[in-house]
């Protein structure tokens, strides 16, 4: 079993990351010229992470799988970034923000970490802004903020429906002026296919050209994996096509352990599902729930009357809706973390109050809010979003349709939950190092920070922190001995042997030559994941999910089919490789949730609720964080280690948004 | 309630950029008019390897109008018809009509090679950007963010220039492949705020320079760019461009 050190700092949890800074080996200006940095990725958490080590003096190798680095997915965040600024004078402080990010992740997330991510929130605004980045702003130029779910202070700094796209492009510049300069090194439409290890330590990676279809080797002092969730092991999701989970998953078959896979985030605003064609779910940011109320009929005869499509939401007055989560949740209404909101609304159309065709819906409706603050108020904050809902479904969420008297009744948006973003992820140290010793993790990619729930506009936080504020510290700690070893040579039997397992890899694949494409054997996968792993989990359940998903890798690995060759370009060889291990990520998912019987964030047990179908943790025996370790095989069972979490000031308790 | 409709897709194959390339075709059959352009094209794609044969290459990722990396020529139009400001991703079948043939081809410019297929090769945007699309500002070291204070007008104003995606589509519709409402969209972004002030002259001749030498044509002020940019971004920012790349030049 692997040992785990968490690394935390001594001292009291406010000091320790000064006291960590204030301690650690640096690396004299002369060294850094002489250390090499894999950066695998170029989100939010990469591109940062890539430019900051650069402009430090270490030499960086940074690759994507895009053509550009500005296409990472970081850039379809929506709603915004928390800081613990406090400028809107409401009480907010960096203790606030920790608390809240604690208790949000239901108390399974470590205090130190989250401590040190509020500390250094307020140096992302100020860095992002010195950078250009268009943040909204008052009439007096002062940034504006909005509030976001599980908060209640305004502490989210936006632009426009487009937040992630801008603080992206903010590091994607500061990343290419370091291009410019030669510090980096930008290899994009390569994708890595393994870590080699030497001596224990991770020196270098294998990539593959995605354009030639060769192998490629690259050594380094170390390597750092950006490489986000992985959220498409449930095919539908809000993540973009290309979101793939390898890298980490190869890191896990490598040895770093891999943390609280059962925590995925199911996000209760997206457009619902509409045909078995359907390719991914778009978001609907959260912040329309600063405006936007969410609501189904409160008589089940209008529900089916809406299902049967005999009424539309309009028809409905407003006597005969019903608010649940304002009912339910009056200290927070419409800004209950995005877990339980999302199951609320599961719970209402189980119980068959869903508003569409499907029985899979609830309404958002912004009608008291237009008519409170007018059309062009709503438009200016979320314009885009309309625009975008309308293009995609052919419904515009502001149109009026009618006036009874006392209302005016709009057009509502149909929404449902879909799934986000994972709180697992490779297991890291407090300086983001893996188990893997020189291999480190940042961004979506890493377990840190998020516990059993992330709360919005706090994955936009935790990737720039990762990359701007602690890695570029933390890896220096690493690195301080690094300088007196020779640049290793990718001839080394270590990464020959590496590139050759990759090689008879592909080979194994292309030669499977079955009848079924990966696009249908991933969609087999993603509803076993939703059905069995999704947001209502039961033991039984997940057992027939493991079963299932065994079936699925046999079927993988007997029937699949990929046209072409592994010469050139071959997106489908590329799609077959991704699914290879979704199909290991699915099962870690369902491992972890089988073994943690309890309710916790995102991860839902059913026979653990209290009566009115809220989760129960159990603190007396859960509050650890779950590490899985491969046992050198995809078909042997996963090992599980735990970390036991320690509190020091906060003291845990049930999550409570009623009052 | 989604109707099926029937057309033909005639498609852009290329084995790379030496090759000729040629059109081929498939005929679809009652694809629901809810299905997004490309979706369709996956549905195409299945078909086609359920036949044994290559799939269709082309961009896309995120499959939300926002990472810029769809990038389809549809009917003569970059992202194709639709409502305006939108990429190919968000086009969607009720767009067309029964026995249409679509013709897809890829983004067409000297400097946007072609890679296969309809997938090309953009990375000229990246080293523009390289070349001055930043602010020379080291981690760690910016003042608080509420110091600069920026009225709300110019704060709005950078913020839809920075929505640019770096798709290339004014690059495809511009009949000299030129790069100047990309171009101008980052120089007049920081130019509108008082931090990218400091390096506005070194980063306007840099940035202009490099397209240059990359290979893209001039402005001749069609406006065909603007008419295709799903973002809506305006060629006002080319006025502003070249008033900056003038003042920076007298300066010399």
């Amino acid at each position: 079993m692997v040992t785990l050190n968490s690394r935390i700092p001594e001292g009291p949890v406010a000091e320790k990351w000064t006291n960590f800074k204030a301690h650690q080996r640096l690396v004299s200006p002369k060294n850094k010229l002489k250390l090499d940095v894999i950066v695998v990725g170029t989100g939010l958490a990469g591109a940062s992470a890539a430019a900051s080590l650069a402009e430090m003096g270490f030499n960086v190798f940074n690759f994507c799988i895009q053509d550009s680095p500005r296409r990472a997915h970081s850039i379809a965040a929506q709603g915004g970034i928390n800081a613990a600024k406090a400028y809107q004078n409401d009480g907010d402080s960096v203790y606030r923000l920790f608390y809240d990010t604690v208790k949000g992740g239901d108390y399974r997330a470590r205090e130190a970490n989250v401590y040190r991510l509020a500390e250094v929130s307020n140096n992302i605004i100020d860095q992002c802004v010195a950078q250009g980045v268009p943040f909204a702003r008052e009439y007096g130029g002062m940034l504006a903020n909005r509030s976001f779910g599980g908060a209640q202070v305004s502490r989210t700094f936006y632009a426009k429906g487009q937040t992630g796209q801008q603080l992206l492009l903010g590091a994607y510049s500061s990343l290419m002026c370091q291009v410019g300069k030669g510090k980096v090194k930008l290899y994009t439409r390569y994708e890595m296919e393994d870590v080699v290890i030497i001596d224990g330590r991770a020196r270098g990676i294998i990539v593959k050209n995605l354009v030639t279809g060769k192998l490629e080797r690259f050594s380094a002092n170390a390597v750092v994996i950006g490489t986000g969730g992985y959220g498409n092991a449930y095919f539908l999701s809000t993540n973009a096509m290309g979101c793939n989970c390898t890298a980490a998953v190869q890191c896990y078959r490598k040895g770093a352990v891999f943390a609280n896979p059962s925590y995925v985030q199911i996000h209760p605003t997206c457009i619902p599902v509409h045909g078995d064609k359907q390719s991914k779910l778009t978001l609907m940011s959260e912040s329309l729930r600063n405006d936007g109320r969410i609501w189904v009929p409160k008589k089940i005869e209008d529900a089916k009357a809406l299902q049967e499509g005999t009424k539309q939401g309009w028809d409905i007055p407003e006597q005969d809706r019903d608010y649940y989560l304002e009912r339910r949740y009056p200290a927070f209404g419409n800004l209950v973390p995005r877990d339980v909101a999302s199951r609320a609304a599961k719970e209402r159309c189980d119980k068959g109050f869903g508003v569409n065709n499907t029985g899979l819906a609830v309404f958002l409706d912004f009608s008291e809010s237009i008519q409170r603050l007018g059309i062009n108020e709503i438009r200016q904050r979320y314009g885009n979003l309309f625009d975008m809902y309308e293009e995609i479904t052919d419904v515009n969420p502001g149109e009026f349709v009618r006036n009874d008297g006392k209302y005016d009744y709009y057009k509502p948006m149909m929404i449902f939950p879909a799934v986000h973003y994972t709180m697992g992820g490779i297991w890291v140290d407090y300086e983001l190092q893996t188990t893997i010793p020189g291999l480190f993790a940042i961004g979506e990619c890493n377990f840190s920070d998020h516990g059993a729930n992330r709360l919005g506009a706090s994955a936009l936080m935790q990737g720039l922190a990762d990359g701007y504020f602690v890695l570029p510290y933390t890896i220096q700690n690493y690195l301080a001995d690094q300088a007196i070893w020779p640049r290793l040579s990718t001839d080394l039997p270590e990464f020959e042997a590496a590139e050759k397992a990759v090689n008879a890899e592909f080979d194994r694949l292309m030669g499977i030559k079955g009848k079924r494409s990966v696009d249908s054997l991933h969609k087999e996968l993603g509803h076993i994941m939703w059905e069995h792993v999704g947001m209502g989990r039961n033991k039984a359940g997940l057992e027939e999910g493991i079963k299932m998903l065994k079936a699925l890798r046999q079927e993988f690995n007997t029937n699949l089919f990929i046209p072409g060759t592994k010469e050139g370009l071959n997106v489908e060889l590329d799609k077959a490789i991704h699914l290879r291990d979704f199909i290991l990520m699915g099962e870690l998912v369902a491992n972890d949730a089988l073994h943690r019987e309890e309710s916790c964030g995102g991860h839902f047990r059913e026979e653990h609720q209290t009566e009115e179908g809220e989760a129960k943790c159990d603190d007396a025996n859960f509050f650890y964080v779950g590490c899985w370790e491969y046992k050198g095989s995809d078909d042997a069972a996963p090992e599980l280690s735990k970390e036991p979490l320690d509190y020091e000031i906060i003291k845990v308790q049930t999550r409570n948004y009623k009052n | 309630m989604a109707k099926n409709i029937s057309f033909t897709v005639r498609y852009w194959k290329q084995n790379g950029p030496k090759d000729q390339g040629h059109f081929e075709e498939k005929h679809m059959q009652n694809i629901p008019d809810d299905t997004s352009f490309l979706e369709m094209l996956d549905i195409m794609n299945e078909e086609l390897i359920n036949e044994g044969k290559e799939p269709f290459v082309f961009d896309h990722d995120c499959r939300e109008g926002i990472c810029g990396m769809c990038s389809l020529y549809i009917n003569g139009t970059p992202h194709g018809k639709t409502a305006a400001g939108a990429t190919t991703c968000q086009l969607y079948i009720r767009r067309f009509h029964e026995g249409d043939v679509i013709t897809v081809e890829p983004w067409r410019s000297a400097a946007f090679p072609v890679i296969k297929d309809c997938m090309v090769d953009r990375s000229a945007f990246d080293k523009i950007m390289a070349a001055g699309g930043y602010t020379t500002i080291r981690t760690g070291q910016a003042q608080d963010a509420n110091a600069i204070l920026i009225p709300k007008e110019d704060a709005d104003e950078a913020m839809d220039c920075a929505t640019c995606i770096g798709c290339g589509a004014c690059v495809a519709a511009c009949k000299n492949g030129s790069a100047m409402l990309f171009v101008s969209s980052k120089v007049s972004q920081f130019a509108l705020l008082p931090q990218g002030r400091v390096e506005a002259a070194r980063r306007v001749k840099n940035m202009v320079a490099k397209m240059d030498e990359l290979g893209f044509g001039n402005c001749t002020n069609t406006r065909a760019c603007e008419a295709v940019c799903p973002k809506n971004e305006s060629i006002a920012n080319i006025a502003r461009l070249n008033r900056e790349f003038l003042k920076a030049k007298l300066a010399d």
